[in-house]
């Protein structure tokens, strides 16, 4: 890490001063100086510069990530400290830009989850759900009954699998190693049964427009009950190991402290927002899929700490076992995906026996299919937040133009605001609970 | 803010356009009164959904009185470039249509609603004004259609990329900017005969 | 200095405990190969294969492995897991250069080796364009069975000198590829249509 000390740098342009804040939100954030503005290239000058002697007010500008082990992957922050105190912060993003609104262009509708379910990696079913709602909702069509259960039961089990995910970086990030192997543990078990409904661990391309790639496979309910079982005495175990433990609590309540005023002025959504104690979740709000029909609670926070967000995710897994169990018991019977001869390539065994069929099943995987033109917004409650997406057809068979809001990338921005005079070690603990994933940050 | 943007928009080579613009509105609502109307713009419904279509000058006007109407999140900031778009675009009377569009969707937590905002902005002199002030939680997003699609939010505290190199050249979400496909070379696996 | 002297006079019958004698080569690359550490460079979604790897399931420390260096100084093996964008090259090669020879290079993931689906302007079409790459591990992501093969392929390679050698003389990677284990490579016949 370079670092060099230098006088406080003064080349921010904050627009707060040229706007009247009182018509807006921005005087909502009474931490905006904490938002470092500053660029690669005047960042990489003053480190190269010579510290200027004599000065006591000099801060220091430090650079983390993007190759750093507690940085989530490919996230790097450029923070100016005093001492061990962060003054500002800018998160900086794009080592992991992929490209793939554009690639969405070019692949077919068919072909679209393969691509958006490489975004949030680790909720990935979660991209392949918000996807396919978009397509079928310019379609205008209805997915069977057993194809939104089937749905809404895989993105439970993922939003769990993803929270265990969090709960062990979490718990790395903060020392806790053992945490960290519980954690997988017990997400490999989700995986298992991912793999065998899927074919695949991750990145599944399992929810498509017009349903799911393929029926629950025979025996899916004692496996999904297997998982309801194993999971609440770990739950337990991790209540035990952290939720109580003095240390745990040490590093993490009142660390990262967010206001709801500042939370819903710099657009947070999920867990962020929720631990300020707005009671704002998509499933209820605005439901998709089956969830009105399905009991569960929406867990919020009251400190707005990165304790109430590591308590608020480790109680989704409950609230999502709860729906998980409904999902078993109200599991519709039959189609698993729509019937609609336009959208969905037709039943194998069709394919052996009629040419149209075949013809069919090849144009559908060659051309794809039309969608009427138009524009449409969805949302999904991803874990992470409000997960998006703005699709734009021309009523050909390719998207015209796709671009998913990703909430990590929007939560990404409470970042300065959270860690704003409070120590470096905290500041990592501040990353944890974003939570974000760079996969769906720089997409 | 919203004036001093109004102002130089006025000031630019927009001048004709603008006013242009405006007259075809106060046609248009005149001869088609029964239009639907929110917040002084034409509003449409996109499968169902509510969409505003105010001009480029109001809209700034239009975010303030979103934001006093109780939108209190600004959700998403994209936009689209419709440089290749084959098809006629749905746009209401009044509503001239440009390249680009920047699409925001606002939210409202005491109401469970959504609302959308379509900004036409024309390709020659792509500004629009920025939200910042308004709803900060726009920065990012509003950064990423400047790096991708490169519209620039006037008023923006840092118009920097965000999501490509600093260096980059080009917007790669333009519809005029190659994909960038390098062909794939496939080499024949060794033993198996390769000519 | 008395094992030598015991050995002189008496032959191997002196020996009293237990020795092992081998060239010194043999032995160093022995221990090289047991105890490559990894340096943490997790980019995307191979990498949270990575981690599970290194989770308890299945434990990455057997081979010697588990301690994921993030400073590339005390890092032999460079574990690329993810597509690397163009942004992102310029690191990759820097933390490459800063890892003491010698060096390995794991290609995890289509999209390392070759730009996989991404074949757009943000990504780099292999990473075998920016630092030499000695096993390709295939797959999307590749599962933990793939990368301990192509960890264990690597050991292999170590532990014989092989690539060493083979490094010297070109300054290329081994280029070795290895096989999917995970079971997600190969196309299985899916029932579709009605529950079977
Ligand atoms: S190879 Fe697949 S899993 Fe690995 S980074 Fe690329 S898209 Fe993700």
């Amino acid at each position: 890490m370079t670092a060099v000390e230098q006088a406080p740098v003064a080349d921010t342009t904050d627009v707060a001063e040229t706007i009247d804040p009182a018509s807006g939100q921005l005087d909502k954030l009474p931490r905006r100086h904490s938002v470092l503005r500053m660029s690669e290239v005047r960042a990489a000058e003053l480190m190269d510069s010579d510290p200027i002697d004599g000065e006591n007010d000099q801060t220091m500008l430090m650079n983390m990530g993007p190759s750093h082990p507690s940085t989530h992957g490919v996230l790097r922050l450029m923070l100016e400290l005093d001492g061990e105190t962060v003054v500002r912060s800018k998160p900086v993003v794009g080592y992991l830009h992929t490209g793939m609104e554009k690639t969405a262009e070019t692949l077919t509708f068919l072909q679209g989850p393969t691509n958006v379910t490489r975004m949030d990696y680790a909720a990935p079913l979660f991209n392949e759900l918000v996807f396919s709602l978009a397509t079928e909702e310019l379609i205008g069509m209805e997915v069977p009954p057993r194809a939104t259960w089937i749905r809404m039961l895989m993105c439970e089990l993922n939003r769990i699998s993803s929270h265990l995910l969090f709960m062990a970086t979490n718990g790395m990030d903060l020392g806790a190693v053992s945490m960290m192997i519980y954690g997988w543990r017990e997400r490999e078990q989700v995986l298992r049964f991912f793999q065998k409904v899927t074919g695949l661990r991750m990145n599944h391309n399992y929810i498509r427009p017009g349903g799911v790639a393929a029926d629950l496979p025979d025996g899916w309910r004692d496996d999904v009950l297997a998982l309801m079982e194993m999971l609440p005495p770990r739950l337990e175990e991790y209540d035990i190991l952290m939720t109580g433990q003095p240390i745990w609590r040490d590093r993490l309540q009142g660390v990262g402290v967010i206001s709801q005023d500042e939370a819903i002025a710099l657009s947070a959504t999920g867990p962020i927002l929720r631990s300020t104690g707005v009671a704002w979740d998509l499933r209820r709000e605005m439901p998709y899929l089956a969830y009105p029909d399905v009991d569960f609670d929406i867990v919020v926070g009251s400190y707005g700490d990165s304790f109430d967000r590591y308590a608020i995710r480790l109680n989704e897994i409950r609230e999502s076992m709860r729906i998980v169990h409904q999902c078993l018991d109200m599991m519709p019977e039959g189609d698993y995906r729509a019937g609609d001869a336009k959208v969905t390539p037709p039943p194998r065994a069709r394919i052996d026996e009629s040419m149209e069929a075949l013809i069919h099943h090849f144009k559908i995987f060659t051309e794809g299919f039309k969608v009427p033109e138009g524009e449409v917004y969805v949302a999904v409650e991803s874990p992470r937040g409000e997960l998006g997406c703005y699709m734009v057809s021309d009523g050909g068979s390719h998207p015209y133009r796709m671009h998913i809001r990703g909430p990590s990338f929007v939560n990404l921005q409470t970042m300065p605001h959270m860690m704003a005079d409070s120590l470096i070690a905290d500041a990592v603990a501040v990353i944890s609970s974003v939570d974000p994933i760079l996969g769906e940050v720089d997409r | 803010m919203a004036d001093d943007t109004e102002t130089a928009d006025t000031e630019t080579a927009e001048t004709e356009a603008a006013d242009t613009e405006a007259a075809d509105q106060e046609t248009a609502e005149e001869a088609a009164p029964e239009v639907e109307t929110a917040y002084g713009c034409p509003v449409t419904y996109s499968r169902g959904q509510k969409v505003i279509h105010p001009s480029r000058g109001e809209w700034l006007d239009v975010a303030v009185q979103l934001l006093a109407d109780g939108w209190n999140m600004c959700v998403d900031v994209t936009s689209v470039d419709y440089l290749s778009y084959g098809v006629a675009r749905e746009l209401p009377a009044g509503v001239n249509a440009e390249r680009f569009e920047v699409v925001a969707s606002f939210i409202s937590h005491s109401r469970a609603e959504r609302i959308r905002v379509r900004i036409q902005v024309p390709g020659d002199d792509p500004t629009v004004g920025s939200l910042y002030a308004l709803y900060p939680g726009s920065d990012y997003l509003e950064r990423e259609v400047f790096d991708l699609m490169g519209i620039s939010f006037e008023g923006h505290p840092d118009m920097s990329r965000i999501l490509m190199p600093e260096t980059w050249q080009g917007h790669p979400l333009r519809k005029d900017y190659e994909v960038g496909v390098i062909p794939v070379q496939f080499k024949a696996p060794a033993g198996k005969g390769s000519e | 200095m008395t094992l030598i002297t015991n050995v002189q006079d008496q032959g191997l019958e002196g020996l009293d405990h237990n020795v092992i004698t081998a060239p010194i080569e043999q032995l160093v690359n022995w221990a090289r190969a047991r105890s490559s550490w990894p340096a943490t460079f997790g980019l995307a979604c191979c990498a949270i294969e990575m981690m599970a790897t290194g989770g308890s399931h299945y434990d990455l420390a057997r081979l010697g492995m588990e301690v994921f260096r993030a400073s590339p100084r005390q890092a032999d093996v460079m574990i690329v897991a993810g597509r690397v964008s163009q942004k992102m090259a310029p690191v990759l090669r820097q933390i490459y250069d800063q890892m003491m020879e010698p060096k390995w290079v794991i290609s995890m993931g289509v999209c390392a080796s070759s730009g996989g689906m991404f074949n757009n302007y943000a990504i780099v079409q292999g990473v075998d364009q920016i630092v030499p790459v000695d096993v390709y591990a295939p797959g999307c992501p590749p599962g933990p069975e793939t990368l301990l093969h192509a960890i264990t392929t690597l050991h292999t390679k170590i532990e014989t000198g092989e690539l060493l050698q083979r490094r010297q003389e070109t300054g290329a990677g081994a280029n070795l590829t290895v096989e999917q284990l995970d079971g997600q490579g190969v196309s299985q016949v899916v029932q579709i249509g009605k529950k079977a």
